[in-house]
């Protein structure tokens, strides 16, 4: 069916509009809703929650009925995960590894997020970015991080 | 409160020695960004955020305002030269800029590009001057069901004059919402933490910032790289004619009244500025046949009007603390982090700030047009630096700021989450602009809401019973109208669709 694939852009982002909002529906119901004039901490949360499934119910409605869009594209499941990985790295061994280490490895992971940089330019480019990191936020800006973490024995 | 005294106040606080460092700093960097297809002044000034908090608040808010500005001159130079806009606004001077380039006329086209902001940020910049402090008195008197239905209009007048789907934005702006209520509510209970410690707090702005505009416009660059064309060989003779000079004046006077009228609108402001521009020009010229192939004009008016936008979208955000556009979001974000509360409190009580700020602006803009044009050749050089090495540096230097950001790690882990979350949704044919608007406005948001049906006594019929508040919120339903009404909505298109020609 040419017309359903046509707006999948529209019923996908109604789809996942519903979703996150009736979980933040479902989310504030766990807290106290309280009255309008003395609002628990569930009450803004669960109003544009309902708020925000109801836009998503339209803009689906609006994908069955309009028919028409351009084609999604492909994913760069490479990239996506290559990034992902590089910030998760960043933030999981910046305090065991210090900066330089933490740096290394998310600069790394990032620079092979394109697929036709080799093994070579990315470690290059690690060092390169590494080194400039350092200069920049730890020599010029004084930001008080260590460069080096317990996890390394010195 | 005289006008001169106040001006005084300002140039002794711009000219001082470190702000004056600052400000440089600041466009410099803006250049940089703006010539970089690839990272723009969101991402940029989002990530470098953290580091201004040591600095004082004058010095960061300078600073932060030269990435701003600078980056729409930068952006016009990548546009001329490799028909490739770097910024949004600077897509229409790409159109009669870059075949200026082609024909050799690369230098005068880049002049003029230069002259023209210029001029249109001294003007704009006056506009600031004498608009924002009355607007302050005004906001001055507004209570919080005042200050609720203003946000409210905000927000959607925000997507009113924006491209695209309305009902999506609107959807982007309630999302970006309700994530701003992760953390803790109005009287400090938790809320959303999923029993993180670290979530606590609440998400930060920068994190939702560097990762809808930072992370997710990599992973849709890496999807498919672009090879890009220079057009260097040609910039010899920088000089616009005497018959240039001519031809340009009038175009950049129009441009600029056009610029600081629609720079105030919330949302696309600069860009439908540029673009209006270029539909005046182009009916009002003589030589309608050069459009499309190197009408000086074509570069004079809209450069002019996106420069006085620029400018003068710094008003709300002064005035009201209401912000136009995501880079005015992350300036509010910018002001908490100093301390400051933005609104109308602003000028009353930071008189040495808001000025300072102000007369920063036009000599920033004094900054960019010595620094442009004879450096025109470092700023080209840079466009050499290659996509590959340029998007790890993008993610190194966002991980280590935003860590630098009270040394949570959590923080860098949202930047993740957000740019996996904004490219879905920017496949799916959302813009990320509207849900940064109201993750920052959202907070207000609920605190008015909330301070207004006490005073109610829990009738929320207060919003169109006090006659400011009804204007206001009519005004909102009005721009809701506009957006979705099919025949302003056809013509809204044409005016964006001057784009592709």
């Amino acid at each position: 069916m040419p017309e359903v694939r046509g707006a999948l852009k529209d019923i996908l982002a109604g789809g996942v509009f519903i979703a996150i909002g009736l979980a933040f529906v479902v989310g504030s119901l766990s807290y106290d809703i309280g009255t309008p004039l003395r609002m628990g901490p569930g009450y803004f949360p669960l109003l544009l929650g309902g708020l925000l499934a109801g836009l998503g119910v339209l803009i689906l409605a609006k994908g069955f009925i309009a028919g028409e869009g351009d084609a999604i594209g492909a994913v760069d499941w490479r990239a996506v995960v290559m990034i992902t990985a590089a910030l998760l790295f960043f933030g999981l061994t910046v305090r065991g590894l210090g900066v330089v280490g933490a740096l290394f490895g998310a600069s790394l992971l990032s620079a092979l997020a394109r697929s036709r940089t080799t093994i070579r330019e990315a470690l290059i480019i690690a060092v390169a970015l590494t080194a400039l990191s350092v200069i920049v936020f730890i020599v010029a800006l004084q930001l008080r991080l260590p460069l080096v973490g317990p996890w390394i024995p010195v | 409160m005289d006008l001169f005294g106040n001006l005084g106040l300002g140039l002794e606080t711009a000219l001082r020695f470190e702000n004056l460092l600052w400000c440089l700093l600041g466009v410099i960097l803006g250049t940089a960004v703006g010539v970089l297809p690839g990272i723009g002044p969101t991402a940029t000034i989002a990530m470098l955020l953290p580091v201004t908090f040591t600095l004082e608040p004058v010095s960061a808010l300078i600073m932060l305002a030269g990435i701003y500005y600078g980056a729409q001159y930068g952006g016009s130079t990548t546009a001329i030269l490799i028909n490739l806009p770097g910024e949004s606004s600077a897509a229409v001077t790409a159109i009669d800029g870059h075949e200026m380039a082609r024909n050799g006329r690369a230098g005068p086209a880049l002049a003029t590009a230069a002259i023209g902001s210029f001029i249109a940020g001294t003007v704009a910049t006056l506009v600031l001057v004498l608009f924002a402090p009355p607007l302050a008195r005004v906001a001055l008197t507004f209570g919080s069901p005042e200050f609720f239905s203003l946000v409210v209009l905000g927000l959607i007048a925000s997507i009113a004059l924006a491209r695209g789907s309305t009902l999506k934005a609107l959807a982007m702006i309630v999302l970006g919402i309700l994530f701003g209520t992760v953390g803790r509510d109005i009287y400090g209970a938790p809320r959303f933490d999923f029993g993180v410690r670290e979530l606590f707090n609440g998400i930060n702005f920068v994190s939702v910032a560097v990762g809808m505009f930072g992370v997710a416009e990599i992973l849709r660059n890496l999807e498919d790289e672009k090879t890009r064309k220079l057009v260097t060989r040609t910039i010899t003779n920088l000089f616009p004619s005497r018959e240039d000079f001519r031809r340009m004046a009038a175009p950049i006077a129009r441009g600029t009244v056009l610029g600081s009228a629609l720079g105030i609108l919330p949302g696309a402001g600069h860009v439908l500025a540029s673009f209006g521009s270029y539909a005046i020009e182009k009916r009002l010229s003589k030589r309608k046949e050069e459009f499309g192939h190197g009408a000086i004009e074509g570069v004079a008016g809209p450069e002019s009007a996106n420069n006085a936008a620029a400018q003068t979208s710094f008003i709300p955000l002064l005035t009201l603390g209401l912000p136009a556009h995501p880079v005015m979001a992350l300036m509010i974000g910018a002001f908490i982090i100093h301390g400051i509360t933005p609104g109308p409190n602003v000028i009353r009580e930071e008189p040495e700030l808001f000025w300072g700020l102000i007369v920063s602006m036009w000599i920033g803009n004094l900054f960019l047009v010595l620094l442009n044009l004879p450096l025109i050749g470092i700023w080209v050089r840079m466009l050499t630096i290659p996509y590959k090495m340029l998007f790890p540096a993008i993610i190194a230097f966002a991980s280590i700021g935003t860590f630098s950001l009270g040394l949570n790690a959590w923080h860098v882990f949202a930047i993740a989450f957000f740019g996996i979350l904004g490219y879905a949704l920017i496949k799916l044919g959302c813009e990320p602009a509207p849900l940064l608007l109201g993750f920052v406005l959202g907070p207000l948001l609920e605190n008015h809401l909330w301070r207004s049906l006490i005073i109610s006594r829990g009738d929320p019929s207060i919003f169109i019973d006090r006659p400011i508040s009804a204007v206001l919120l009519v005004m909102a339903v009005g721009a809701i109208l506009i957006a979705v009404l099919p025949a302003i909505r056809r013509r809204r298109e044409v005016v964006f669709a001057e784009e592709d020609d």
